[in-house]
């Protein structure tokens, strides 16, 4: 989980805040609230996890709950990842 | 009796006219110094008050119209139609300048016929099609886009647009506002004329506008009314019924698209009505009330109206500097406001 909230948070700070950090935002605060993320950064977003993590966001994933903070995200991707894992495994 | 929120709205349509059309001939000469008015004409409702406005303030001798169909919006040839028509009543000087061969030209089509084959390869320009936007009231749901098309068949096709695609759709789409935009500053520069703006407030305050588009221009005259104030002042000024009765579109997609599809999430009447309680911190009971919706959905219209005032800032913004020059900042933004004029 820790590797994951990194790589989001290094996301964050290079495509929304040109290199600037990130650090004054917690692991819990939300991104939307911050004015970090607006609707264009949401699909930039959703594309980063996609091609990154090889998940797929469906529409009715596009929530506050999956998405407004680095470890709603983190937590998200784990499971997006673990349905892929018992997928395959079935 | 009326309520609070219709009170707000009322206004004296003729009173208004008046007073928009003195402010018109103060910052025609004393702010922009120029000699008359250029005005796009859609065949909508806003442009057509403008264009009244306009006529009204400094007479028709000093007001030109100008008329910019292409062939790939769906109510092009409507609108133009509608223009041509009020154009010829309004007694203006008008000018039909057909914009499909500079936005050829440009590379508008042929970009996004592009960006669209990214995902569908068998893509040909014949199709229809339109960027549908989420519904901002479904639950808590983030925004995304689909984009609809109709093939040659008449067969639908949709699928979710990614950030990438989205952008560059809309960057090509966007050529068409920015067009019609460099014809009226042609007309004004050879007229020594100065462009107006038609949005209403509903428009200049959410962002449905393109920067450098549709939002630019010289002077804005009906930017500080709700829709529902543009609907009284056509009344007053006489606007064909056809016109105040047709639905606002986008006339940008060649499938029919409303404005309230494309980007408000509700009726234009209840959007005028929730952005007014907005402005003038109504309680939610009394809005509810007025606008008969239930407080979970104008909790989301809240929501969605300051979501997008704040993204509508960098619309707005002017260039930013590293640091003032004072001789430039200086009396550079008068007329800002002439409510007290």
């Amino acid at each position: 989980m820790d590797y994951l909230s990194k790589d989001i948070r290094a996301f964050i700070e290079e495509n929304f805040l040109f290199g600037g950090s990130a650090e004054d935002i917690s692991d819990d605060g939300s991104l939307i609230a911050e004015g970090i993320l607006d609707s264009a950064g949401v699909l930039e977003l959703v594309a980063f996890l996609e091609g990154t993590y090889g998940i797929q966001v469906a529409d009715s994933e596009l929530l506050p709950t999956n998405l407004d903070s680095i470890n709603r995200i983190a937590h998200y991707v784990v499971r997006k990842q673990a349905c892929l894992q018992a997928a395959r495994v079935a | 009796m009326m309520n609070r929120l219709d009170q707000l709205l009322a206004i004296d349509a003729d009173a208004e006219i008046a007073r928009i059309g003195k402010v018109i001939r103060r910052q025609l000469a004393q702010h922009l110094r120029k000699r008359g008015a250029v005005v796009g004409l859609s065949g909508g409702i806003d442009s057509s008050v403008t264009a009244a406005l306009c006529v009204e303030a400094l007479g028709p001798g000093r007001v030109l119209l100008l008329l910019m169909p292409e062939g790939d919006a769906a109510a092009s040839t409507e609108s133009l139609a509608l223009g041509q028509s009020f154009a010829e009543a309004l007694g203006a000087h008008w000018v039909v300048e057909d914009i499909s061969a500079p936005l050829a030209a440009s590379g508008c089509y042929r970009r996004r016929d592009a960006a669209i084959r990214q995902f569908w390869p068998d893509y040909e320009p014949h199709w229809r099609f339109k960027i549908l936007p989420s519904d901002p009231l479904a639950g808590d749901r983030l925004r995304s886009f689909r984009l609809i098309a109709e093939d040659g068949s008449g067969r639908a096709r949709a699928c979710r647009l990614s950030a990438a695609d989205y952008q560059a759709i809309v960057a090509a789409m966007n050529f068409k506002q920015r067009t019609r935009k460099m014809l009226e500053y042609y007309h004004a520069d050879r007229l020594n004329y100065a462009v107006a703006g038609t949005p209403n407030r509903l428009e200049y305050d959410q962002g449905f506008f393109v920067k450098n588009g549709d939002g630019a221009a010289d002077f804005k005259p009906i930017a500080h009314l709700y829709k529902t104030q543009v609907y009284a002042l056509a009344e007053r000024l006489g606007i064909p019924r056809v016109i105040i009765d047709r639905e606002p579109t986008t006339d940008t997609y060649s499938l029919p698209q409303g404005q309230d599809e494309f980007y408000f999430s509700l009726p234009l009447k209840q959007m005028d009505q929730c952005l007014c309680a907005l402005d003038h911190g109504l309680s939610a009971a009394e809005v509810a009330r007025a606008t008969g919706l239930a407080p979970d959905v104008l909790e989301r219209v809240f929501r969605d109206l300051t979501a997008k005032r704040r993204a509508t800032r960098y619309g707005h913004m002017p260039p930013l500097l590293v640091e003032a020059v004072p001789s430039i900042a200086a009396g550079s933004t008068p007329g800002q406001g002439e409510r007290h004029a």
